[in-house]
């Protein structure tokens, strides 16, 4: 298993790769309650692993949004998937040295938001333009022929939508 | 969420100064996103209902952060116990956000003079010398783009609007809290030694850039800010005095905390 190519300081010394692979890997199955199809590997808010050589496991995280309801829930779900690996002491620390923006929510992510039937976030050079929110493709039909309805939604991650081709209401997760 | 503790060596001479100033966020944060939530299930439309909403969801967390960066730093409490157990006067919230949300068009204008001033301070902040409040900054500058994204969509939608009492209402709205508004920028005690510390501007200099900002706003929208010399702006709320509002808000806020403080959710 190759770690993400995002993972900017996952392997620290004297750590084995493999291992911490293995760490990664286990934090496939823990899924963003708000979107349950996609981990928070693909999401992108895993910003770290550490191994230490005394068996002690760190994971690292940032929220998607400051206010964020269910990062608790996560934080807990992460822990408790390392900890089946048969790690003791297990550390998940939030925190904004990393900053989480939409960039950060891997292709495979992006595939599996559209599948879930939400459009996925455009890919920004570090400043998303609001604008083009008025025109996004619609995860349906790929039409471009829509509109914003609302820039909030059902989550603090999603704008509201609707497209003028196959006359369907639908949502975006939001680029920031 | 989990804090570890990760406080960073602050100069004794930054460390009033910057308790103030991150006072006066997170109390302007806390109060105007519990003013806001007060939309839920009342908005004139759906989606403004979820909008004001979700901000104040955002708000919270804003809140929360703040607080946290108190508490990591600066020796203050945990944040709920900070956020919920003190006194008004203790609250250095300025009055603007305290006012009771009103009719739409009053919330409206509110957010858009609140969330303007905000984003411009979350910029300057994400390049504060002080890098735990720039870290914060960074990742609310982001969430504040769509607040004023927002709020404006709906103060050019009716501000132009055909119907002349929508336009009307919203002038009115402006010209009558443009005082509190300029509130906002009430110098706080010490913030020319955090100026010269590059942790943060003094509130003049905020002042001067959201009237630049808040003019190319309005231009096109039909509507237009008073002059704000000849406006008196309302101050107190950074020094701990308040409207007869904030004491029932605080009450209402805290009603079930007070039940059991110590209560895990």
């Amino acid at each position: 298993m190759v770690s993400p190519a995002h993972e900017p300081t996952g392997v620290p010394l004297n750590a084995h790769k493999d291992q911490v692979d293995a760490i990664w890997e286990a934090l496939r199955s823990v899924m963003d309650p708000e979107i349950p199809v996609l981990s928070v590997v693909d999401l992108g808010i895993i910003t770290g692993v550490e191994l230490s050589p005394e068996k002690s496991v760190i994971v690292r995280m940032t929220p998607t949004f400051a206010g964020c309801p269910a990062i608790r829930l996560m934080e807990k779900q992460v822990g408790e998937a390392v900890e089946q690996l048969g790690y003791q002491h297990v550390q998940v620390e939030t925190d904004f040295s990393v900053a989480w923006n939409s960039n950060r929510i891997s292709d495979r992510g992006r595939e599996i938001i559209r599948d879930f039937g939400l459009a996925p976030p455009p890919k920004h050079n570090g400043e998303p333009d609001l604008d083009r929110l008025q025109h996004t493709e619609c995860p349906y039909c790929a039409s471009a022929n829509t509109t914003l309805k609302t820039p909030f939604g059902p989550t603090l991650c999603r704008s509201m939508h609707y497209c003028f081709d196959c006359l369907q209401a639908f949502e975006q997760f939001k680029p920031v | 969420m989990n804090i570890p503790h990760k406080s960073v060596p602050i100069a004794d001479l930054h460390r009033e100064p910057l308790r103030h100033l991150l006072t006066a966020l997170a109390d302007d944060h806390l109060i105007l996103g519990h003013r806001h939530s007060e939309w839920t299930g009342l908005g004139p439309i759906l989606e403004e209902d979820i909008a004001f909403s979700s901000i104040a969801q955002d708000q919270m967390g804003h809140a929360l952060g703040f607080y946290t960066l108190l508490h990591e730093h600066l020796g203050a409490p945990d944040p709920d116990i900070h956020a919920f157990t003190r006194q008004e006067t203790e609250f250095s919230c300025c009055q603007l956000v305290e006012w009771p949300i009103g009719d739409y068009d009053f919330s409206l204008t509110r957010h858009l003079f609140f969330d303007l001033a905000a984003g411009l301070r979350m910029e300057t902040l994400s390049l504060s010398s002080f890098k735990p409040l720039a870290q914060l900054a960074t990742k609310i500058r982001g969430e504040v783009k769509y607040h004023m994204f927002h709020a404006k969509t709906m103060v050019n939608q009716l501000g132009n609007s055909n119907d002349e009492t929508a336009r009307a209402r919203m002038q009115t709205a402006i010209n009558r809290q443009f005082g509190l508004a300029l509130g906002m920028f009430e110098p706080r005690l010490g913030e020319q030694i955090l100026d010269d510390a590059q942790i943060a501007p003094i509130e003049s200099k905020w002042r001067e850039r959201w009237l630049e900002a808040l003019n190319a706003v309005l231009d096109g929208s039909g509507l237009h800010i008073p002059d704000p010399d000849r406006i008196e702006p309302v101050y107190g709320g950074r020094n701990g005095y308040h409207t007869e509002y904030l004491q029932p808000l605080l009450n209402e806020m805290t009603e079930v905390f007070r039940l059991d403080p110590q209560a895990e959710w």
